[in-house]
């Protein structure tokens, strides 16, 4: 775990949004720009997807990340990598040391299978990544969602192959900085997930800041 | 230790994948289909599609945090994004199947073994996962978008506790088998190239046997449905869609 400071303060951002939990967000980050995600108030999962804004087919792939790194956490110099095998984004700094890309995002559907078939109807990711891309017209559809990013989750994987959910490692102010090395779309789920301990079934807000 | 035969009269097809191919083929709800690493060392990479919903597809994050596994063997059962069981898996000798490293690529492949198209070795010529997976998808109407992390049958990666990935060589027996009940009408893409992991410098992928039979649906005393509380739930989930 790697934990390095960034040296960027949030006065000179260009933008700068508070991003309450249960809330999607989609935007453009452009190539060289910095984009920073802070935990105001600890343990919040980020749900995160990336595209390239070029070619939305070119996304986010969990495989390639791992793989191409060769381990399952992201933290400092971790590249996210496209399923063309491009670089969408460096991770340039970390306060927390480490995040999930495995566990993916919550939903109604998964929800009902994991907690209780009466949990279907409570919010979820999915469905505020779904309300995102409905609304922004952009060309994204379902089959453009696949496994994201968690930032600030903890979810070890044990040597004997089990995947399990731990306390968070995150706390009030920490944060998560990358690089984008082409024009990207983020598409973020701020985590409103009410039955999964990791958050003390609080979700909170997030505060969401891009350098030139 | 092998599963038990197969009565001749429930075989509905049988099929060779040589090492290196990719195929793909519709299989019906209560139908299961076992695969066999004929001599050992075999990959074999698949995606499960809902045959009547191709917007329906196999999701690794769920399927892996609703069992909290990072691997595949009996018990689990493959869910789809909308809470269904797309399939089940009710046999195993192998033990460990890779859920989470994906498929190799062209760059990777030849990076790793060098260049061999079709003009200098025809059907010899080193395919890629992703490739061939693409190829299987555009028959059935899909694409680029719908190419989602498969399970890598046969194959084993393990992590340390710092997180570090390291693939398991000779893992899978000449004669390992695994099988899958499916729960629902499934589109099954298959690709059997070398897992992008394994580090031998050759380019020698193995031929996998597909033996498709009619099977029993699942009881309530189901091994996969009653392997984990969430299982019972996905078995309910998918039994009530074809209410
Ligand atoms: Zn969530």
């Amino acid at each position: 775990m790697a934990i390095v400071e960034s040296k960027l303060g949030p006065r000179a951002a260009v933008y700068d949004f508070t991003l309450p939990a249960g809330e999607p967000w989609l935007h453009m980050i452009k190539q060289g720009q910095t984009f920073r995600i802070h935990d105001l108030e600890g343990n919040q999962a980020v749900d995160t997807l990336f595209y390239s804004a070029a070619d939305h087919d070119d996304r986010y792939s969990a495989s390639d990340t791992i793989r191409r790194q060769g381990n399952i956490y992201l933290s400092t110099g971790t590249q996210l990598i496209s399923s063309e095998g491009n670089v969408l984004m460096t991770l340039v700094a970390d306060t927390c040391g480490r995040h999930d890309t495995l566990g993916g995002a919550c939903a109604a559907e998964s929800n009902s299978v994991r907690y209780s078939l009466e949990k279907r109807f409570m919010h979820s990711c999915r469905d505020s990544f779904l309300h995102a891309i409905a609304h922004a017209d952009c060309g994204l559809s379902k089959c453009h969602l696949t496994g994201n990013i968690n930032f600030f989750m903890n979810v070890p994987v044990t040597e004997d192959g089990k995947l399990t959910f731990a306390d968070g490692i995150s706390a009030p102010g920490k944060y998560v900085e990358m690089r984008a090395e082409m024009d990207v779309i983020a598409l973020i789920s701020n985590c409103p997930q009410l039955n999964n301990p990791c958050n003390a079934y609080n979700p909170t807000p997030v505060r969401l800041l891009i350098w030139d | 230790m092998n599963l038990p035969p197969i009565d001749a009269q429930r075989v509905l097809w049988s099929e060779q994948l040589p090492g290196g191919a990719h195929h793909s083929f519709p299989i019906r709800r209560g139908n299961r289909l076992r695969l066999t690493d004929l001599e050992g060392g075999a990959n074999l990479s698949a995606l499960f599609v809902h045959y009547d919903e191709k917007t329906e597809r196999y999701n690794m994050a769920d399927t892996l945090k609703a069992q909290h596994t990072f691997y595949l063997t009996r018990g689990f059962v493959c869910y789809s994004d909308m809470g269904r069981v797309l399939c089940s898996v009710t046999g195993d000798t192998v033990g460990w199947h890779d859920a989470v490293c994906g498929v190799s690529d062209a760059h990777g492949v030849e990076a790793k073994y060098g260049a061999a198209p079709y003009q200098t070795h025809r059907n010899a010529m080193y395919r890629n996962g992703r490739d061939s997976m693409l190829i299987e998808l555009e028959k059935w109407g899909l694409g680029k978008r719908d190419l989602v992390t498969p399970i890598n049958f046969f194959s084993k990666v393990t992590v340390s506790e710092a997180g570090d990935m390291r693939f398991v060589s000779n893992h899978s027996p000449a004669g390992g088998e695994v099988e899958l009940r499916f729960e629902m009408n499934t589109l099954v893409i298959l690709s059997s190239c070398p897992h992008p992991l394994d580090p031998s410098p050759v380019y020698a992928p193995k031929p996998v046997l597909l033996q498709a039979f009619r099977s029993e649906p699942a009881g309530s005393d189901d091994f996969c449905r009653n392997f984990r509380p969430e299982n019972q739930r996905g078995f309910c989930n998918t039994e009530r869609y074809y209410l």
